[in-house]
């Protein structure tokens, strides 16, 4: 086989355009396959990021009452308890925003009291002692909130109440010995909160944010018209509770809306569709790599086939000088071997450039070299599969062929 | 002879059919990604008001204090203060100038047992109107007069005028929005900018259904839409209390008609800047901004990163499909070598085949195009599928179509070059010996 190298490569340079385009063809592929299937990676790996919380028989339900009362602190009260009282409810607690729900409220955080560092960002979710064992989180040092403790919160002021419990994540970078639990910390200035509690890990309402998870749960019930009520269903229950949820707010008080498309949501919801725009660029750059594979294998299968044409009374000269099939089959195999070398070689200089400039353009990381080699490799199995149905024709030319003229 | 070459085009194509029609479908979906893809970018990226966008400015400043944490970033604050903000309104430097927010509101038509359901609104003065070119149907806009007297007055859209008052001419009427009842003074006729450049808290949402005074909106304590950033103070500010608090949550645009103006303008706003730092309520040497219309929306970075990814990745499917074609066509025509001798040795010259092989390529490009443009209709569906803020505006429009048989037939065209002059090549002689 390798003694047929140098004549293959003499042969290639009678019909240089036709090489040299499907060299510049996997070249192009190879770039934006690989480049394209790395996104996708990292499309899929965010999208698949855990949020600390068991999304497991979790509902969401978006509300916003109608009307000016004095305080809608006894309307949610009574709301939530209708909703704890639904068959098939484990828990349930009202709030202003969850993980994924694409919207909340930030704040510093500062462990002086003078306020003379920067502050450490914090994405607030108000609760109360029902919501850790709603949202399924771990907490791993200290305790939950008592009922006692939920304090009100009118909806012109910022909330510091006297409890926090705030994740890990915080508690690391504000307190790096370790010894968080039970220290002082300030979300407004003068109003001192201490930590009660330390949660493993649990993540802001954005799917974009420098401190994904800095969280911090304040037993604040606060006084506003647009809340959130999250409810865990016991297993299996959570259809059932689903369809019980609006019943039983509306015989509550029909002074609501629940918007049609995110009233009541199911967890699994929430997640897709903060992820929608990252799982359709994954489908569409998976799509578009399967047909750039398959329109390059067509190319390849095209102008083989017109080779080997081309080339049939050579082939039967070959023959009949007593090259084996086997021989002939080889030869274009390796033929096509040489010339996708030349394109992933070419290739894979343009993907690292393509790489280059997406990381300056659009601030992405650098194409891992495990997705270029696996590129390189696709695309050498792929010119070959593709270039096997024609040599398995030309292998099939009959010696006769060489004295027949042309 | 143009006629006589199509006609042999046609046969040519009709005699691989395998291969013309995998010619035909890497052109069609090169054409049918790029299109589908630039239509997207078309949308989301154009003129939001073409006809004044290099008129319209928005004025920035730098009211904050060096405790300002992680929001610093050495460009002035998005929005502007109450207090700033009705300064340059009523300075009166530019032609025109509009104060406004975000709102939205549940809104109900009193004496009616119509449920309420909630209305986005914008809280804004009176020169909106003229300044974004609001087409009015009923009635008329407010005036600067209205704006002080903080009248209980709306201005609606079309779509609320519909759903309260079937479409009527309903000057005069009363809405009750957040419990406040106001006379509707005038309908606008459909309006949308996208990019809703104007204010940028939800760049494509749908345009407002009330518009209401600025000054009335704080009347009724009408709640906002929109982000407020808050310095000093440790962040303690009632929504009630927004007028004097150290909070920027409105936008500002003003409208310079003479471009020669706009220095000084800017040069206004910095003497501004300078004064309130002289007594003690600015901190920060003066940091002024004036962009116009699209330099905000750049700025702001306004189209999706995606958007642009999906162009450059179709672009890219595009070179891959034509090099393909490419190769395949040079395959087709080097085939026909034999009968291009013929044609030779019969007296046609080289300019004649040539025409002939480009015909051909240009017939794969314009089915190529037409298959082509099927897909990037098919693609914009999809896309109107999908859930992004900006999907339902992508539609294709004439220059885009026109584009599509453009691109299509060019880029095929110039894809045939090289096949067909490498066809043109084959020496009349050799070819006629053999057979």
């Amino acid at each position: 086989m390798n003694l047929q190298i140098k004549p293959i490569l003499a042969a290639l340079r009678r019909h240089k355009s036709g090489t040299i385009l499907i060299a510049v063809q996997i070249a192009l592929t190879l770039a934006i396959v690989c480049n394209a299937l790395f996104i996708v990676h990292q499309r899929i790996d965010r999208a698949n990021r855990p949020t600390g919380i068991n999304e497991q028989n979790l509902i969401a339900v978006q509300n916003r009452y109608v009307g000016k009362p004095d305080s809608f602190i006894p309307q949610m009260k009574t709301d939530v308890a209708a909703l704890r009282n639904i068959p098939g409810v484990e828990s349930a607690y009202v709030t202003n925003a969850y993980p994924l729900r694409r919207g909340g409220w930030s704040t510093g955080i500062q462990v002086d009291p003078d306020k003379t560092k920067d502050s450490l960002p914090s994405a607030l979710y108000f609760v109360d002692e029902q919501a850790l064992q709603t949202l399924g989180v771990k907490l791993i040092a200290g305790r939950n909130f008592n009922p006692s403790e939920v304090v009100t919160v009118g909806p012109q002021t910022t909330p510091a109440p006297p409890q926090v419990i705030i994740t890990k994540a915080i508690a690391d970078k504000l307190f790096p010995k370790g010894d968080a639990l039970g220290k002082t910390i300030y979300y407004s200035k003068g109003k001192p909160s201490t930590i009660i509690g330390i949660m493993e890990k649990l993540t802001v309402p954005w799917t974009d944010f420098d401190h994904m998870d800095n969280v911090t749960l304040m037993p604040v019930r606060f006084d506003s018209g647009y809340q959130h009520f999250m409810v865990r269903t016991k297993p299996g229950q959570q259809d059932a509770v689903f369809k019980a949820i609006p019943g039983a707010l509306y015989a509550v008080s029909r002074m609501r809306v629940l918007p049609e498309k995110y009233g009541i949501r199911t967890f699994e919801t929430v997640r897709a569709s903060a992820y929608e725009a990252d799982h359709g660029m994954a489908i569409l750059m998976t799509v578009v790599c399967g047909v750039l594979l398959a329109i390059t294998a067509a190319g390849i299968v095209g102008l083989s086939s017109f080779w080997v044409g081309q080339r049939r009374k050579q082939i039967g000269v070959r023959r009949a000088l007593g090259a084996r099939r086997a021989d002939i089959l080889s030869y274009f195999m390796t033929e096509n071997f040489l010339i996708a070398l030349g394109g992933v070689a070419v290739g894979t200089v343009l993907a690292l450039g393509l790489s280059q400039w997406m990381l300056k353009y659009f601030e992405m990381p650098r194409v891992s070299f495990t997705y270029v080699g696996v590129g390189i490799v696709l695309l050498l199995a792929l010119g070959q599969a593709a270039v096997f149905a024609p040599a398995l024709r030309a292998s099939r030319v009959s010696p006769v062929e060489a004295t027949r003229s042309v | 002879m143009f006629g006589y070459y199509l006609e042999l085009a046609l046969r040519s194509l009709k005699r691989s059919k395998a291969l013309t029609a995998l010619m035909v479908l890497a052109v069609a979906m090169g054409i049918g990604a790029c299109m589908t893809t630039l239509t997207v970018l078309h949308v989301v990226s154009g003129d939001p008001i073409p006809s004044k966008s290099h008129r319209l400015y928005y004025p920035q400043l730098e009211p904050r204090d060096t405790d300002n944490g992680f929001y610093t970033k050495g460009e002035p604050p998005d929005q502007i203060s109450w207090q700033d903000g009705m300064y340059l309104l009523k300075a009166r430097r530019a032609n025109r100038q509009a104060l406004m927010t975000g709102g939205i509101a549940p809104v109900q038509l009193p004496g009616s047992n119509l449920e309420p359901f909630f209305a986005r609104a914008r809280y804004t003065t009176a020169d909106f109107f003229p300044m974004f070119e609001v087409p009015m149907r009923y009635g008329h806009a407010w005036s600067e007069k209205e704006d002080e007297a903080r009248s209980r007055i709306a201005v609606i859209s079309t779509t609320l005028n519909e759903r309260l008052f079937h479409g009527e001419d309903s000057t005069g009427k009363t809405v009750r929005y957040n419990g406040m009842d106001l006379q509707v003074v005038g309908v606008i006729d459909p309006w949308r900018a996208h990019p809703r450049f104007y204010d940028l808290n939800d760049s494509y949402a749908d345009a407002e259904e009330l518009f209401i005074p600025l000054t009335t909106s704080r009347d009724l304590k009408g709640p906002r839409n929109g982000s407020r950033d808050c310095w000093g103070q440790g962040g303690k500010v009632t929504e009630d209390a927004l007028e004097t608090a150290n909070c920027t949550w409105l936008q500002l645009w003003v409208e310079i008609d003479d471009p020669a103006r706009v220095a000084d303008y800017k040069a206004f706003m910095t003497h501004y800047s300078q004064d309130q730092v002289a007594v003690g309520r600015f901190h920060l040497p003066p940091n002024v901004r004036l962009r116009d219309v699209l330099e905000w929306l750049d700025y702001n970075h306004v189209v999706p990163s995606d958007v642009h990814l999906q162009v450059w990745l179709a672009l890219g499917f595009f070179a891959v499909c034509l090099v393909n074609t490419v190769g395949l066509m040079l395959a087709k025509f080097l085939r026909r070598s034999s009968e291009i001798g013929v044609r030779r040795a019969l007296g046609a010259s080289r300019a004649n085949v040539f025409a002939q092989l480009l015909i051909e390529a240009g017939m794969i490009g314009l089915t190529g195009g037409i298959a082509g443009l099927l897909m990037a209709l098919g693609g914009l569906w999809l896309v109107r599928q999908q859930p992004d803020a900006y999907a339902s505006l992508a539609h294709l429009d004439m220059p885009m179509l026109a584009a599509t048989f453009a691109i299509a037939i060019g880029a095929t065209l110039i894809a045939g070059l090289l096949p067909a002059w490498r066809a043109c090549q084959v020496t009349p002689a050799l070819q006629l010996k053999s057979p």
